[in-house]
């Protein structure tokens, strides 16, 4: 790595003491030698291992639950269902006021994706879990399922969630958010050319070394600690306390150094279900996904369409852009509704525009929900907005890098969602960019900068 | 049939924090009778350090060395309120929440140290090491140990302070989505080159070249550590991954790392990173929040720098060889 200290060294005040050094990392010789705790490294006497019965279908209405057998399977000690959550339908954005509540923490008559959540089994062993898990029967009706955004979004397209009444979120704003600056037709009319293309994500899994989980211990005052991998602590105690209907001074949770994020733990899943178990068996409760739960169960990264239009000059300037995003939310809303909000506060890109159209959209579908996952709502619309530069330039005969010097925004540019840039370095990282990967530009981009007099 | 070369740019941005739900992180400092200083929160270090960058703040700060500095973080109990580490937030919403705890406990401490040293708590200056000093007359000094027995054993001051940061919650605009999304923007542009062979379709990078600008280096060790992590994730994320191989269809999902393919130490591009630094103006020490953009640009370069070898766009991730492939049998139809 290179610190080039030369940009911006006029706005920068170097030579701190701490601040700027590269001082080795004080938890490193606990990870590499073993030595650092995780939560599952906590093993308290009689504990009890839950595993999940799971949905086999993308859609089905539940006729009957029949838990005879697992519960005389040796080692069950408790078999939970629906009715056994106070609160089992929930939100976790509710904290912030993001509605509607629409997913169960057990399934209470419907499943809507394949792997839902349906029967928690605790057991003396997580083996005696697993084998009594396979003997609870459940009587589906299988429901026709809707899996592409487009087709979830046809009129007479199976309903995903009731909850929702149609298969997109709707926010305040109605079926989408919108970003409206300028007027976007009038710039496609002027435009020398315009390009219409769309760009496609599949979901990808957060892939952390330590899979998501938590252990409870009931403390035998009426208070449970719950000792979690959760990247948001307090958030994951409020919800817990929504659901399980229980003060949050009755709730203690303990964190640490967690094996891994990358946004795949701020749902809340494995937390209440767990101080529900410890709570009706008295004893502590171990919940931790396994590999396979990890990639197909827990949150993905919501694959994405998006739909870009632009109208450019021949001189390299764009002119309109109007983007369409679809964040596909699987069966249930989690963080999705604020990611393709996030997405719309993103579009157009790091580029000043003057006429610009955004709607962004989160849809249902009858797959695993996906959530938060690093850079959600922005990592998708950059590849699609980037890979869209790139082919207007050819189609205007330009470089690739000076078409985009031509469009970067400076400080005091107004953005679509009307915030004036302050701060911006994109030009300065492609002109080192430029040096750095010998790919030549103009002299005149080389001799611009992001700071403008007087912003 | 043959090798053939390509390369591609892509230049991005990246919001800090996450304003469109509100956003606060709080943070207590106390000293304890050893000198040191303990910091409390409740935000989660996932592995990327921030106990580590948590410790440096708090140490520049007061004006001690960072290993006189101890993290306790990550308990409902003891730390008071942060809304989590995520949305490039950590570092910038917990460090400004750290400054402002450590500034009050610092004044406390230079207030005892006059009372020490017979002078004006303003005319003292630390020097770093773990000693303050008066100002002009560095030979009048006492160590900050000696600070922290006397306000606990003959001042009776309790050497802490309080750290609060909040961005308030914007709302968009329904009509227009005037927005305030965040507080500052960190930037990269990434110049890839690949090698795609154009009989099996495979995708080779032989290197990527990425410029970040990230407000403030605060520890360039951990910031290379994970500028250089997100970068081999973006490749990733462009060739390689994903839960459902035939999206929309359901099938097929990888269930372990045997057949969820991400890149082998064998796969890995020559990484370059470069760090600029404008500082932002409410970050801590300037500092942005570039945790999860380092993993972006990489996509649309590696896409481009693709269809600059081949002559064939792949607009749908993850550009596998079997996509390359098809397109290229479609190019050669046509």
């Amino acid at each position: 790595m290179e610190l080039r200290k030369d940009y911006f060294a006029d706005v920068r005040k170097d030579g701190l003491h701490e601040i700027g050094q590269p001082r080795p990392r004080l938890d490193s010789p606990g990870h590499v030698t073993g030595k650092t705790a995780y939560f599952a490294d906590r093993n308290f006497p009689g504990m009890l291992h839950l595993k999940m019965v799971r949905s086999p279908h993308h859609h089905a209405r539940i006729r009957s639950i029949d838990t005879s057998e697992a519960e005389k399977h040796p080692g069950v000690v408790r078999v939970l269902t629906a009715r056994d959550v106070p609160h089992n339908v929930y939100t976790i954005l509710i904290l912030i006021q993001v509605g509607p509540e629409d997913e169960t923490v057990l399934a209470d008559g419907k499943v809507r994706w394949k792997g839902e959540a349906v029967v928690a089994v605790l057991a003396e062993t997580e083996r005696a879990a697993q084998e009594a898990a396979a003997k609870v029967k459940v009587d589906y009706e299988v429901l026709p399922a809707v899996f592409d955004m487009e087709g979830a979004l046809k009129p007479g397209a199976p309903l995903v969630n009731e909850y929702h009444g149609q298969n997109y979120y709707h926010y305040d704003s109605g079926e989408c958010r919108k970003v409206r600056f300028g007027d976007v037709e009038a710039g496609f009319a002027r435009a020398d050319h315009i390009l219409e293309q769309s760009y496609q994500s599949s979901p990808i899994e957060h892939a952390p070394t330590e899979t998501t989980g938590c252990v409870v211990t009931p403390e035998g005052n009426d208070r449970f600690t719950c000792y979690t991998n959760t990247q948001a602590m307090f958030f994951t105690l409020d919800n817990a306390s929504i659901i399980l209907q229980m003060p949050g001074s009755k709730l203690h949770f303990v964190g640490g150094t967690v094996g891994g994020g990358f946004g795949g733990k701020v749902d809340v899943i494995v937390e209440p279900i767990a101080i529900l178990s410890a709570k009706l068996t008295g004893r502590p409760v171990s919940f931790i996904y396994s590999r396979e739960e990890e990639m197909q169960i827990s949150s993905p990264r919501a694959a994405e369409k998006v739909v870009i239009k632009d109208g450019v000059m021949k001189d390299g300037r764009i002119v309109a852009r109007k983007v369409t995003g679809y964040t596909d939310a699987g069966a249930y809303s989690r963080h999705s509704p604020y990611g393709a909000q996030k997405g719309a506060a993103h579009y157009p890109g790091p580029y000043t525009i003057p006429n610009v159209w955004i709607d962004t959209y989160c849809v249902y579908t009858n797959r695993t929900p996906s959530s938060a996952m690093r850079g959600f709502g922005v990592t998708i619309g950059d590849f699609a907005l980037e890979v869209q530069m790139d082919k207007l330039a050819r189609l205007i005969g330009m470089d690739p890098l000076e078409f985009r010097f031509i469009n970067a925004y400076r400080d005091g540019d107004m953005k679509a969602h009307r915030q004036r840039t302050e701060g911006a370095a994109l030009i300065e990282c492609m002109q080192e960019a430029s040096r750095a990967a010998n790919w030549p530009v103009a002299e005149k981009y080389m001799a611009m900068s992001s700071y403008r007099k007087g912003a | 049939m043959a090798i053939r070369r390509g390369r591609g740019v892509a230049a991005i941005n990246y919001p800090t924090g996450m304003n469109l739900g509100g956003d606060p992180t709080q943070a207590l400092v106390h000293s304890t009778p050893t000198g040191n200083f303990m910091v409390t929160l409740s935000s989660v270090d996932l592995g990327q350090g921030m106990k580590q960058i948590m410790a440096q703040i708090c140490a520049e700060t007061i004006g001690v060395p960072t290993d006189r500095v101890i993290i306790d973080t990550a308990d409902t109990d003891t730390g008071p309120h942060c809304m989590g580490t995520f949305a490039s937030r950590g570092t910038h919403r917990a460090g400004n929440a750290v400054i402002q705890a450590a500034k009050e406990a610092r004044q406390v401490m230079l207030e005892v140290a006059a009372e020490e040293l017979e002078v004006n708590a303003s005319d003292l200056e630390t020097d770093g090491e773990g000693n303050i000093k008066v100002k002009g007359a560095p030979q009048k000094s006492i160590s900050i140990f000696d600070v922290a027995l006397s306000a606990h054993f003959k001042r009776g001051r309790s050497i802490s302070g309080r750290g609060m940061f909040l961005i308030p919650r914007s709302y968009p605009e329904k009509e227009t989505g005037a927005m305030k999304p965040s507080t500052c923007y960190a930037h990269a542009c990434t110049v890839a080159e690949v090698e795609v062979d154009d009989e099996t379709g495979e995708v080779t990078v032989l290197a990527v070249k990425n410029v970040f600008e990230i407000g403030r280096a605060l520890n360039p060790k951990m910031v290379e550590q994970q500028l250089v992590g997100g970068s081999w994730m973006g490749i990733s994320h462009a060739l390689y991954e994903t839960t459902e191989p035939y999206y929309p269809n359901r099938d097929h999902g990888g269930t372990d790392f045997n057949q969820y393919l991400m890149p082998g130490p064998g796969d890995l591009a020559k990484t370059e990173i470069i760090v600029l630094e404008r500082p932002s103006a409410d970050g801590p020490f300037g500092a942005k929040g570039p945790g999860e953009m380092c993993a972006n640009p990489q996509i649309p370069a590696v896409a481009n720098a693709v269809f600059d070898a081949v002559g064939v766009r792949i607009d749908t991730l993850p550009i596998t060889p079997e996509r390359i492939l098809r397109a290229l049998r479609a190019q050669a139809a046509s």
